[in-house]
This record gives C-alpha cells, structure tokens and sequence, in this order.
C-alpha cells in the first residue's frame, strides 16, 4: 500500500512538473502585460516535440543519445524521494538528500559531456560554462543541506521534515541563512534569471540551452521535462523542508488531499516569487555569477555558523 | 586659415591639395550641387586622400559607374557639412587605382567590394579578399558592369561558401567561435568568426553580404517611382530615409522643387520612423540582458505608433508614402491633431518607464563599461549616427548640411563621449525626446498646398546626390538618368556600412555574452550594408 502510494506521488511528481512550468509562465506574462498562453501549453509542447523525429548530428557519439535517458532518469528517481505530499513513504528512506546532490551531478557531467560530444563551439561553451556555476553552486547547497542536517541530526528529507514539524514554528537563525543559499542556488541550478535566461535566443549568452541546441524531438522533450521536474524539485524541497506545515504524515485521504492542496498552494506562491524576481532584474554579466554564488555560500555557512554558536550551544545548557 | 563653415574648409583643402602638387579640376557648376566635383587623375587618388585626412575630412563613401570604355569611380568627403566628391576615371579594361584605406579605415570594405562589383583593383589595398562576393557569381565576373546581365550567370542553388580565409590563431588556449548566418532567433542572417580566449573576446572578423539583393543593378533600367520602390526597400527599418534620399537624388536630377507640405510631410515619416526604431531599440536593449520589462513596455509604445502609421498613412513602416515629387498621402486635420496628442501621452509614458530602467542597477550594470567605441577610433572611422553620437561624432544632416524642412527648424543633437552600450542607449533616448519635439514644430507649422509636385522628365545624362539623416544616420544615395527618364546608376549608402567595422574594434576585451548586447547597441542593418 505504501508503495503503491509512493509510486503514485513520483508520478504526480513528474506529471505535474510541466504543469509548474506553464503556471509559471502564466504569472509572467501577466506581469510584463501578456496574454498568458494556456496552463496546459508545456504538455503540449512536450506532446509536439515527442511526436517530431530527432536529428542526430554527425559527430555525435553513444554519449549523445544516452545523455536525455540518463538526465530524465536521474531526475525522476530524484524526484521519487524527495517528500511531495506525504512524509515517511517508503522510497523516502532509501536514499537522502547528500544522494540528490549527487544524483543532479550525475545528470549535469552527462548533459555537459553531450554538449562537448558533437564539438560545436556553443555545446562546449554551454559545458564550460555550465561546469563554471556548477562548482560554485554544489558547495553551496551541500553547505545548505548540512546546516539542515545539523539541526535536524539527519540528512534523511522526510527526516528532517518530521523534526520541523515536531519542534513546530521556531525561528531558527540557521533555517533562515540555509533558506536564502538554498533559494539563491535553486535561482542558479534551473538556469533562470539573473543567471541564466530560459528564454533566450541570444546563442552567445546561453548556458542551459547552448549545452542542447542540438537536441531535438524527443531527446529534447526529455530534457525539457527533466528541466521542468527539477524546478519543481528545487519548489518542493525549499516548501517541505522551511514550511513543512500540511504536508501529510499519514496515508488517510483526508491527510492526503490537504498534502497535494497544500503543496499545490506553496509552489504557486513560489513561483510567483521567482517570477517577481525575473521582473526585476537584468540577467548578469556570466563574471557577477561567483559573486553571486559566493553569497549563496556565505549564507549557507553563516547558516552552519549559527547553528553551532546559538542553537547547539542551546541544548548543552 | 582656420575654416569656419563648410565652403571655407572647402577652399583649404582645394588649397592644399595643390600645395601638394595634384593637378585637378573643380567641375562648375557642379553637377551635383550642393555637393562640390573635383576631379583628379587616377595617380592622384591615394595622395588626394592623404591630403583630405591631413585636413581631417570624413569619408563617408565610394561608387563606380561602367561607363564603357572608362570606369568612374567617385569618393564621398564631408567636412562641416560640405560635401566634396572626388571624381576619376580609369580604363575598363585594366582598372586600376591607389586604395584610399591607407587614409582612411573606412575605405577598407567599400574598396573590396568595388574590386567584386567591377573588377576594379586597387593596388596598395592591405587585405585582397573578396568581400560581397561569396559563390553566387565567379571571381571573374562583375556583376555591376553593363555586359553582366541582370538575371545572373549561372542557375540553381547558390554553392555554400567554405573557403573563405578568416584570420586564424594558434595556440592552445585560442578558440574560434562561428556564429551565424543562421541563428536561434529570427533576426537578418550575418556570420561572426570569434577567437576567444577562455570568455574573453580576443579577435572578431564579420562576413557579411548573405542578404545581397542586387539593389544596384536592378535599379538600372527604373523609371522614378519604380526607384523609389526600390529605395525603400534597401532596408526595411530605413525605408523612409532611403526612399526620402533617393527621391531627393532624383529631383535635384531633374531640378524639380517639391511643396513645402511634402517637405513637412516626408519630415512627419522620417521622424516618426526615428521614434518608432529607437523605441524597438531601447526595447532589444533590455531584452539582449534579459530584461522583459523593458522589452514588452518599449515594445508596447512602439506597436501604437506603428498602428498609428497605418490608421493615419495607410502602412506600418511608412513604405512607399514618399514619391518623387513629393509624397503618396496627406496629413488630415484630425489625424494631425490625434498625433500631437500621442506624442504626449508617449512622453509621460517614457518618463515614468525611464524613471523605472534609471533606477535599475541591475540594468546599469549590464551597460555600463560595455563595448566602449572610443572617441579617436569614432572619429577615424568617420561613424554615423548614434553610434558617432555616444563617442562625441556630433555630425547630423539635418542640422550640418540642412535640407527642408530642416533648414527652418532648430535640431537638437545629442551627444556623449563615453562611447559604450550605456552612453548609445541614452542617446538614443535622448534622439527619440528631440525628434518628438521635431514632430510637434513640424505639425504645428505644416504649410498648406500641394503634396507633390508634377514629374518632369530630366536630360539624358542628368545625375543627382542627396544626404539625409536617417534613424541611423547619414544616408546617401547617387542617382544618374540614362535616356527616357531611366535610371542608369543608382547607388545608396546606408549607415551601417560605415559602422560595421566599428562592431569589430568595441567588442574587443569584452566578453562573449556580452557579444550580443554590443552588436545590437550598434546595430548595423545587414540589408542595407550588402545591398
């Protein structure tokens, strides 16, 4: 039953992911005064790419066409543990968040390999660059995860969702350094603005894009969706693990309905966070993006650091 | 002496130029008054040239005409807004001049492509390649002599173009980056061949010349309004200015006045094309650093006023409302009336949308110190418009060497000296603010009368030379009647000619991301440059 219930929540996971994606474009377009396309429209897109022959380029290697089924794979069995509506599922205890980290590595050294793969000069400065941020942002969000972890004295999600929800609302300086890093990262990692444009046609300034603009049908649509989970996994860890509250504990539907109303709620206030941002700023010069990252690091162990002198202090006393 | 106006900077450099021992001949009256004719033996070409750039003349352009036996050939200078043309003929058979691009940088292209178009050499030229010739006609064929027909030589798809020879580097760390013809977005196809190094910009080589339409040699055989079709079509965002130029070519052919209403009228056009390309500028500006506010606000304003154009003239972009004689359509009271008030509603709108982008670091930031055009190389390379005007190059038509309406009318001409993407988008702004009050005193003091004047057909033989200041600057345009009231040469100078080679020297030392917000600060027109 568990189980069945777990695969059930991997599969909203992934099938409400594109679903993220058009609501947030939705919300930008109202806000640069466009007529939104329909919510619906990523499903669409996804549907026209699947259907569309792909064309593989001359010089491509295995590389290539494992890249798009390694990336969606990965990204799928990420988003398989990480709590969507319900806590204590099954697959929640097999891997934690340390195994997320890693699992997006693996999904970024195969789409940076096949960018280099077919030898266009765009692929590899999309992987140059790609790996650039990418150094920068893994430690970040790895110093993010440990002040998590510190507090909550696991690296297990459901875990550590549990220990927020048990200890009930406490301003933890920790939580609220680690929160920015983590926000700052998650702006990085989906390549949105001001680090990247998701949007652009401008090939020079591409990072995300350049690495697959020679990705087609549905080697693309694949990575398309991939692009899409993972936003909606960087919207779902910043909900459950800063503002746990109505994410279900157990499996009676009543729980269950206000986990899926609840999560449904936090990621479209999220989204129109990250869409108010996108407003506001130009993208950066790529230089200004270690400044920036660097800041995301410096939260998250200025996030360590209180951890240790206020609140760990704490308990000895 | 110290010129103080045009004609005196004109009588120096006569001077001058016999100081140093050039036998030449000044053609009076001109021919194509108000520019000045001196002609020149082939052998003095070069030296005439050094004496023009010792004198600090700009040069602004160079055409050739088959004309049988002889070839022409005729370079463009101004200086305080006089215009001279130096005018030589060489042998058809042998053709052969001095280059001009030891003097001066801008020469540099407009030679090459005379050497594609009439075979023309130029025998101190420092880089022989081809440049408007890619595979569409060989390397002994010349398209714009008389004996090449107009359909072309050969048939079928064009061969791809592979063996043209970029500058290449070596080294370990150097890499090439090709971007274009074809790019990601819909926008006109050029290539770019970047050597970088790590992000940073070491050498950046533009080919152009995949839009060559043949504007030139389609143009022989026109009769006035079909060049004016023509002219407006050399670039669609100019096609106001171009076809303005190339009717005031025609008239000063045909010594035919035009109405002061069509002269206040065809101001109307070419202001509102200034406002409506700066204002889709400003908006791609903010939309190269990802900005979409910016891009869908100015993007916005700019769709109003091109409705306007086709509620009010009857076409969007203005195409074909200029004629020779004057113009196709009148202004009518009400619409006249419904412009003034857009404009106030358009500047209110700017102010709060300025107030906005001003108080954006995050915008400056991206501006700020990128692609910096110095005011030396500015003024080397004799650069035009907004792109002259941000690195302290003042020159502007309309208020240097002013045509009507201009001539009764105060223009104001922004300048700035910082030369980066920050200082062309302002000055841009600053151009849109100054045309919208050209818009205002050009309605308010609209002359009543006729709106075109009656075609007379000119001598045989007749020839014609006009400047007008386009969105983009100084646009040119030749025009020489055959027989019959048709065209035997017609040849306009867009802009963008001149200020592509200034995209390859601003880029330098920044970064390749950066590359897309430079290109478009200048933002050269790749159908008005190839023709």
């Amino acid at each position: 039953m568990d189980w069945i219930l777990a695969i059930l929540e991997t599969l909203l996971f992934i099938g409400a992911a594109p679903l993220l994606a058009g609501w947030t474009k939705r919300v930008k377009c109202r806000l640069q005064n466009r007529k939104p396309p329909s919510l619906l429209q990523p499903y669409r897109d996804l549907l026209k790419l699947y259907r569309k022959q792909p064309i593989l380029p001359h010089p491509a290697s295995w590389i290539f066409r494992a890249a798009p089924y390694v990336v969606f794979a990965a990204t799928v069995l990420t988003a398989a543990f990480v709590p969507l509506v319900a806590v204590n599922l099954p697959t929640a205890k097999i891997a934690d968040v340390i195994v997320l980290v890693g699992f997006f590595a693996l999904a970024r050294t195969f789409l940076v390999l096949a960018g280099m793969d077919i030898g266009t000069a765009f692929g590899g400065m999309g992987s140059s660059r790609e790996m650039t941020i990418a150094s920068l942002a893994e430690p970040a969000m790895l110093m993010a995860v440990f002040t998590l972890a510190m507090s909550a004295h696991t690296t297990n999600l459901s875990q550590a969702m549990n220990y927020v929800l048990d200890t009930g609302l406490v301003l933890r300086p920790s939580f609220v350094f680690a929160l920015g890093g983590l926000m700052l990262v998650a702006v990085a990692e989906t390549g949105r603005i001001p680090v990247d444009n998701p949007a652009t046609h401008l090939e020079l300034t591409m990072i995300h894009e350049a690495m697959i603009l020679e990705y087609s049908g549905r080697w693309l649509a694949l990575i398309e969706w991939a692009s899409q989970i993972k936003l909606m996994l960087y919207g779902v860890l910043i909900a459950n693990i800063f503002f746990p509250w109505g994410i279900a504990r157990d499996f009676s539907p009543e729980s269950i309905g206000i986990g899926v109303g609840m999560i449904a709620l936090k990621l479209a206030l999220l989204a129109i966070l990250l869409v108010l941002s996108e407003t506001a700023f130009a993208k950066m010069r790529i230089f200004r993006v270690q400044e920036y990252l660097s800041f995301a690091y410096l939260l998250s162990v200025l996030g360590l650091l209180s951890h240790i002198i206020l609140e760990a202090a704490r308990v000895h006393h | 002496m110290n010129p103080i106006t045009g004609i005196d900077a004109y009588h120096a450099f006569g001077l001058k130029l016999a100081e140093a021992g050039l036998p030449l001949r000044s053609v009076d009256p001109s021919p194509l008054a108000p520019a000045k004719v001196l002609e020149l033996a082939p052998t003095d070409w070069g030296k005439a040239a050094a004496v023009a750039r010792a004198e600090s003349w700009r040069w602004a352009g160079v055409w050739a005409e088959d004309c049988g036996p002889q070839l022409t050939v005729q370079a463009c200078l101004e200086k305080q807004g006089c215009y001279v043309l130096l005018h030589t003929a060489v042998d058809s058979a042998h053709p052969v001049l001095p280059s001009h691009t030891h003097s001066y940088w801008a020469a540099e292209r407009p030679e090459r492509q005379l050497q594609d178009m009439f075979g023309l050499r130029f025998e101190d030229h420092p880089d022989p390649r081809r440049w408007a010739r890619h595979q569409a006609w060989g390397d002994t064929e010349h398209p714009l002599r008389k004996d090449y027909p107009v359909a072309g030589t050969r048939s079928g798809p064009t061969p791809p173009d592979k063996d043209y020879a970029f500058l290449r580097a070596h080294g370990p760390s150097v890499y090439e980056i090709p971007v274009g013809p074809v790019h990601a977005g819909i926008i006109e196809p050029g290539h770019f061949r970047f050597l970088a190094v790590g992000e940073t910009v070491l050498h950046l080589e533009e080919r152009l010349g995949y839009v060559h339409k043949g504007i030139e040699k389609i143009a022989e055989g026109r009769d006035p309004q079909g060049l004016a079709r023509l002219a407006g079509r050399v670039s669609g965002d100019s096609t106001v200015g171009h076809a303005w130029a190339a009717c005031m070519a025609m008239e000063r052919a045909a010594r035919i006045e035009i109405p002061a209403r069509a002269a206040s009228l065809r101001a109307i056009f070419a202001e509102r094309e200034r406002v409506i390309n700066h204002l889709w500028d400003l908006a791609a500006r903010c939309n190269d650093v990802g900005f979409a506010f910016g891009y869908y606000q100015f993007g916005r304003l700019r769709e109003q006023w091109l409705r306007e154009n086709r509620e009010w003239f009857g076409h969007r972009l203005l195409m074909d409302r200029i004629v020779p004689g004057g113009v196709a359509t009148d202004l009518a009271s009400e619409a006249a009336a419904k412009m003034g008030k857009t404009i106030v509603r358009l500047r209110r709108e700017l102010d709060e949308l300025l107030t906005i982008l001003d108080a954006n670091s995050s915008l400056e930031d991206r501006f700020l110190g990128a692609g910096v055009l110095s005011a030396e190389l500015a003024a080397a390379l004799g650069a035009l418009g907004f792109v002259g005007r941000s690195s302290g190059q003042s020159f502007d038509v309309r208020r240097d060497a002013p045509y009507a309406p201009y001539d009764r009318l105060e223009v104001r001409v922004p300048v700035e000296t910082q030369g980066d993407v920050s200082s062309r988008f302002w000055v841009r702004y600053k151009e849109l603010r100054a045309a919208l009050r050209l818009l205002e005193s050009l309605l308010v003091n609209l002359p009543a009368g006729e709106i075109a004047a009656t075609w007379g057909e000119p001598p045989a033989d007749a020839q014609g030379f006009a400047a007008v200041e386009g969105w983009r600057g100084e646009i040119l345009a030749f025009v020489r009647f055959a027989t019959d009231n048709r065209i035997a040469r017609y040849w306009p100078r867009d802009p963008s000619t001149v200020n592509w080679p200034a995209l390859e020297k601003l880029v330098l030392g920044n970064i390749v991301p950066d590359f897309p917000v430079c290109n478009k600060s200048v933002n050269g027109s790749y159908s008005g440059h190839d023709l």
